[in-house]
């Protein structure tokens, strides 16, 4: 049963990043959007870390890149949210199912893809951070924690993208979700400290996941490595995937029975 | 003139159909503005403690930024439609029907003009009610002017990428290219306290002179220094983005 599932789960899952590879300026906005984002927060508010209650970092970029990889794992899961649209828009998510293999595999084929693009993108901002002079305090161990929990967030928020496209069933909806990956990045700690935020967004970023998936990636790269925030990050990002792919999986076959 | 009125008439209505017939779309685009402004303002809030900072709200220093937002979403919009259209097949019946390109391009990005005031309204509304200060009502007119401006030079650099690319997964370049121009300037910070490469950036970009045009009369008076600058460089990017989008269009099945 679970070799039935894989399979036809890994060859949609390689047929996405074969897609997506094939044109990768779309691919680019991904890590662009973020990366500029970065540039944008770092230039402009540098001087932040100069504020009473900041967390002692090296500078305020070692404390943005957490939030620009959460931000750019977001946006990954509208790129999917986008492509399972496209394919509900041509057609070919109805020969898909009109297939002989198991629907599951469907959703499952673009969750795992959005899982390599996800490790993908926080190797970027790695790399970023370490040509601009982020200190990784956490060494290799904590990168490689970095990777894990942006892979497993990631690999959440793709589920989420194609729960969305199912429910909306085109394009322009899905991609019309875009702003709203700031609402939930700005309810959070991804690009300040929670102690620094003000209410309400204070109370929100307490009870938001995505606090808790940055602050676990934040923790390895400006203070070394802490089993609380890692932990924490790790579960969210893990119940990140186990809602959104289980809603998913509801979605489709709501879908499947409306048709 | 009077059929290529007409046929202006007829894009800017099918445009503004949209917004009744694909709410859930147009949604979004409109709310995104007064979201950025209380989340960036509840998460950069602090920043206006910081010495030197020449406002002594964040909100208020920020409601201009999140105007010329909702114009760069509009602009973007008008493209990802536009890409749609060429999906679908719709586009090429455009191109066949009698009319001149640019009277057609004009059709095409004279919605966005309109559409960017919807945002901006309610955009408005938000922060008056959010306690930011009455700007008075001859702020608010450059204001709309600077973001129909915006809007329409958003919307011709969309329309050259949806030429480009042809598809609606083309919509994140129409989108990042007007975020970062709103964002690559004063958006955040005065710019004495801008890092050194960001203040360079931010002195070159025009939006920079756009964002002050509109910020004048939220932090301080309304003065033609101020003034000039933004209209000219509105006039600029139009002018440029214009060429280059009439000449992508009359390429267009060449």
């Amino acid at each position: 049963m679970l070799t039935g599932i894989a399979a036809p789960s890994w060859a949609l899952a390689a047929r996405t990043l074969r897609n997506i590879l094939r044109r990768p300026q779309f691919l680019a906005p991904l890590v662009l959007m973020p990366t500029l984002f970065l540039a944008i927060n770092t230039g402009g508010l540098h001087r932040s870390t100069d504020l009473p209650g900041f967390p002692e970092v090296d500078g305020f970029l070692d404390f943005q890149l957490a939030g620009a990889m959460t931000q750019s794992l977001l946006l990954g899961g509208v790129m999917q949210g986008i492509g399972t649209a496209l394919e509900i828009e041509g057609g070919f998510f109805d020969r898909l199912v009109a297939s002989p293999i198991p629907r599951v595999s469907i959703v499952l084929g673009r969750i795992l893809a959005g899982t390599a693009i996800a490790a993908a993108q926080v190797v970027w901002f790695l790399i970023l951070g370490a040509v601009f002079g982020v200190s990784f305090h956490g060494g290799a161990l904590g990168v490689l924690l970095v990777i894990l929990i942006g892979a497993i967030a990631g690999t959440g928020f793709a589920a989420l993208g194609v729960l969305i496209a199912l429910r909306a069933r085109n394009a322009s909806t899905v991609q019309g979700i875009f702003p709203l990956v700031f609402v939930v990045l700005f309810v959070s700690s991804a690009f300040f400290p929670r102690a620094l935020l003000e209410a309400p967004a204070d109370w929100f970023a307490d009870i938001n996941p995505l606090s808790y998936v940055a602050d676990g990636m934040r923790d390895p790269i400006i203070s070394g490595i802490s089993a609380t925030p890692v932990l924490e990050g790790l579960a969210a990002a893990a119940g990140l995937v186990l809602v959104f792919a289980a809603l998913a999986v509801l979605a489709l076959r709501g879908r499947l029975r409306d048709a | 003139m009077t059929r290529s009125t007409a046929v202006i008439g007829a894009l800017v209505r099918r445009a503004l159909n949209e917004l009744t017939r694909v709410p859930g779309a147009a949604l979004p685009g409109v709310l995104a503005p007064s979201i950025f402004l209380v989340g960036l303002s509840g998460v950069f809030g602090e920043a206006a403690r910081l010495p030197g900072f020449d406002a002594t709200d964040f909100r208020t220093f920020i409601v201009p930024v999140g105007l010329l937002q909702g114009a760069a979403f509009t602009g973007a919009a008008t493209g990802v439609n536009l890409a749609r259209d060429i999906e679908r097949g719709w586009f090429d019946r455009l191109m066949v029907c009698p009319a001149p390109r640019v009277t057609i391009l004009v059709g095409l990005v004279a919605s966005a003009a309109l559409r960017a005031l919807l945002p901006a309204t309610f955009l408005l509304i938000v922060a008056f009610a959010l306690g930011v200060d009455w700007p008075g009502a001859g702020a608010l007119a450059i204001d709309a002017l600077l973001v129909m401006g915006l809007a329409t030079a958003m919307a011709l650099y969309a329309v050259l990428v949806a030429l480009r690319f042809k598809t609606q997964q083309a919509a994140p370049l129409m989108q990042t290219v007007g975020f970062m121009a709103v964002l690559f300037t004063t958006a955040y910070a005065p710019m004495d306290l801008l890092a050194g490469w960001m203040r360079a950036i931010a002195t070159v970009n025009p939006v920079t002179q756009v964002l002050d045009g509109v910020r004048q009369g939220f932090v301080a008076h309304v003065t033609w220094a101020e003034t000039w600058p933004a209209l000219l460089a509105t006039v600029g990017l139009v002018g440029a983005l214009g060429a280059l989008a009439v000449r992508s269009m009359r390429r267009v099945g060449v």
